[in-house]
């Protein structure tokens, strides 16, 4: 553990902001997949920084936890960084890259390729809870259509996306129904992570901060994937294995390598892309470090 | 028409009023309304016609008076008194609303396809093929050509966008249509083609409408019964073509006479 950051509370908010977050998680993992209104406070983050995510992670946070954050499956971009390292200093829990060891895992937009297990808990953060927002811009008809289970709108989206494209479009932030009862938007995950919300057995929760809302999946919850009886859900598949680690039946990125139409793909969980490497699995673009690259990142 | 022969009243409205403050909206209306019947509502703005219009399809509350309404499962229900789900519920699946404007009937941003396939997603369609072959089908029946089936109804013209309104209210195949002026702002041919389609599907289908108008003449070629309203007040009721040959209220006659012989 770290040194604490005097002058701060622990884990950045005050005891009383974290009871009200507290209280509206709670909340919401009783009504799974409701969006639970809080009184979002101002973080030392722009929106769209993660700053639900950033709350609801500080709400959870004990000084046993260890936390990892990812930014689009990665460990080391920018977002991530920068808020591990404000837990660091705020909270002086301990973090890592590794998935199996995290308790806390803030996420923007993927879930890790390893398996989430009981007792963890994975914190997405969301731009934008409400799936129905752009077809139904008015929050007092969309809060009635929640409360009437009225979501033929839905369909109506994902209809347009078949007539338009031939099957259904939507990569991410893909529509899901949790426990037979609320719509939700699982913030922009790629649908290929829809499945692992499914029955999961970590919680699941949601944080909004400039929408000012939460909501939760708690373990072991149906979460089904919208679509059409002959049109079923599909999630997204991938021609090639991992360029390094050959990893198949994973979430891959594509980088582009020049402008002469290069292109590898490779993990977006760079974590389990890592872990398989050291292994010993080789992807056909892996190559060797040249000898002055030191093999262990400092730590 | 068997429906026609069905002898218990579609809706029955019982002294209707609304009153905003102190002004009067409408004031004792009562009328019938059976299955396979058009009726026309017909008074110069400020009448209370659009009022009534709420106040039949829930859109406003009533301050007194009631509208009861028997179900497809036949019991006769008070609609102010059906929670806001069943109201909603009837709203989108045995009634349907026309309004004068298309723009307020119509999701403009998304295809005519989904436009008239919405309500029966929102009934529980889970099918494409069957909601695309059904709003192929409501398409053609408002003659709309099926290559324009993928288009945003932003790229209809007043006529078609108007026509697609009501393949999007009948496709639930309702009992009941609500009619806001749905010619207005129309011109005089396609005013005169719109008339004949609704002629045909109303005819058709056995639906029951009320249809709020200002133009006699859509009330000549449409309706069965006619309702003359003044200020908040039904003045004149009766068959259409006896109100207008031969009207009674020294209103009516003037409303009659004043339209412009060509």
């Amino acid at each position: 553990m770290t040194t604490l950051h005097p002058g701060y509370n622990f884990a950045y908010l005050d005891e009383q902001t974290k009871r009200m977050i507290r209280r509206a998680i709670l909340k919401a993992v009783a009504i799974p997949g409701y969006q639970v209104p809080f009184a979002s406070r101002e973080m030392p983050m722009p929106y769209g920084w993660g700053t639900g995510g950033v709350q609801v992670t500080a709400a959870i946070l004990g000084e046993g936890d260890v936390l990892k954050v990812i930014d689009q499956g990665s460990d080391d971009t920018t977002n991530a960084v920068s808020i591990r390292k404000f837990f660091e200093k705020t909270a002086g829990v301990e973090t890592t890259t590794e998935t199996a060891r995290a308790t806390v895992i803030q996420t923007r937009h993927r879930i890790p390729e390893t398996a989430l297990q009981e007792g963890q808990t994975i914190v997405y953060q969301v731009p934008i809870p409400e799936p129905l927002r752009f077809l139904e811009p008015r929050e007092t008809e969309t809060r009635t259509m929640h409360g009437l289970e009225e979501y033929g709108l839905m369909h109506v989206k994902l209809y347009e996306d078949i007539a338009t494209h031939g099957h259904i479009a939507t990569t991410y932030a893909y529509p899901v129904k949790v426990n037979g009862r609320y719509l939700m938007d699982p913030s922009p995950t790629p649908k290929f992570d829809n499945p692992k919300m499914d029955m999961s057995p970590a919680l699941q929760l949601f944080g909004a901060g400039r929408e000012k809302r939460i909501y939760a999946i708690p373990p072991y919850t149906k979460v089904v994937s919208l679509d059409f009886e002959d049109h079923p859900f599909e999630v997204n598949k991938f021609d090639k294995p991992c360029a390094l680690c050959a990893a198949e039946g994973v979430y891959l990125d594509e980088v582009i390598l020049d402008d002469a139409g290069g292109r590898m793909f490779v993990c977006s969980d760079t974590d389990y892309c890592e872990t398989r490497r050291a292994e010993g699995h080789r992807g056909e673009m892996l190559g060797e470090a040249p000898a002055f690259v030191s093999r262990e990142p400092a730590e | 028409m068997s429906a026609l022969t069905d002898d218990l009243p579609l809706l029955t409205v019982d002294r209707l009023g609304k009153n905003y403050g102190s002004r009067i909206g409408c004031r004792d209306v009562s009328f019938e309304l059976y299955a396979g019947e058009v009726l026309a509502v017909v008074g110069e703005s400020g009448s209370g016609k659009s009022t009534l219009l709420s106040l039949l399809s829930t859109q406003l509350q009533p301050t007194a008076g009631a509208i009861r309404y028997r179900m497809r499962d036949g019991s006769v229900r008070d609609v102010f008194e059906l929670s806001q789900a069943e109201r909603r519920f009837l709203m989108r699946t045995d009634w349907g609303f026309v309004h004068q404007d298309a723009a307020q009937g119509l999701r403009m941003a998304v295809s005519a396809g989904a436009n008239v396939g919405e309500r029966l997603m929102a009934v529980g369609d889970r099918h494409y093929g069957n909601i695309r072959h059904a709003a192929l089908d409501w398409l053609g029946r408002v003659e709309i050509e099926a290559d324009r089936i993928d288009d945003a109804p932003r790229s209809f013209s007043g006529g078609m966008r108007q026509r697609l309104q009501i393949a999007r209210n009948l496709v639930t195949n309702p009992r009941l249509v609500f009619m806001d002026e749905p010619t207005g702002g129309l011109d005089v041919s396609v005013q005169a083609r719109l008339l004949d389609l609704l002629r045909g599907l109303v005819a058709d289908l056995g639906l029951s409408v009320i249809i709020v108008t200002h133009d006699l003449a859509v009330a000549r070629l449409l309706s069965h019964r006619i309702m003359v309203m003044r200020q908040g007040r039904v003045i004149e009721t009766g068959l259409t073509d006896q109100v207008l040959d031969d009207p009674r209220e020294p209103y009516t006659q003037l409303l009659v006479s004043s339209v412009l012989q060509v």
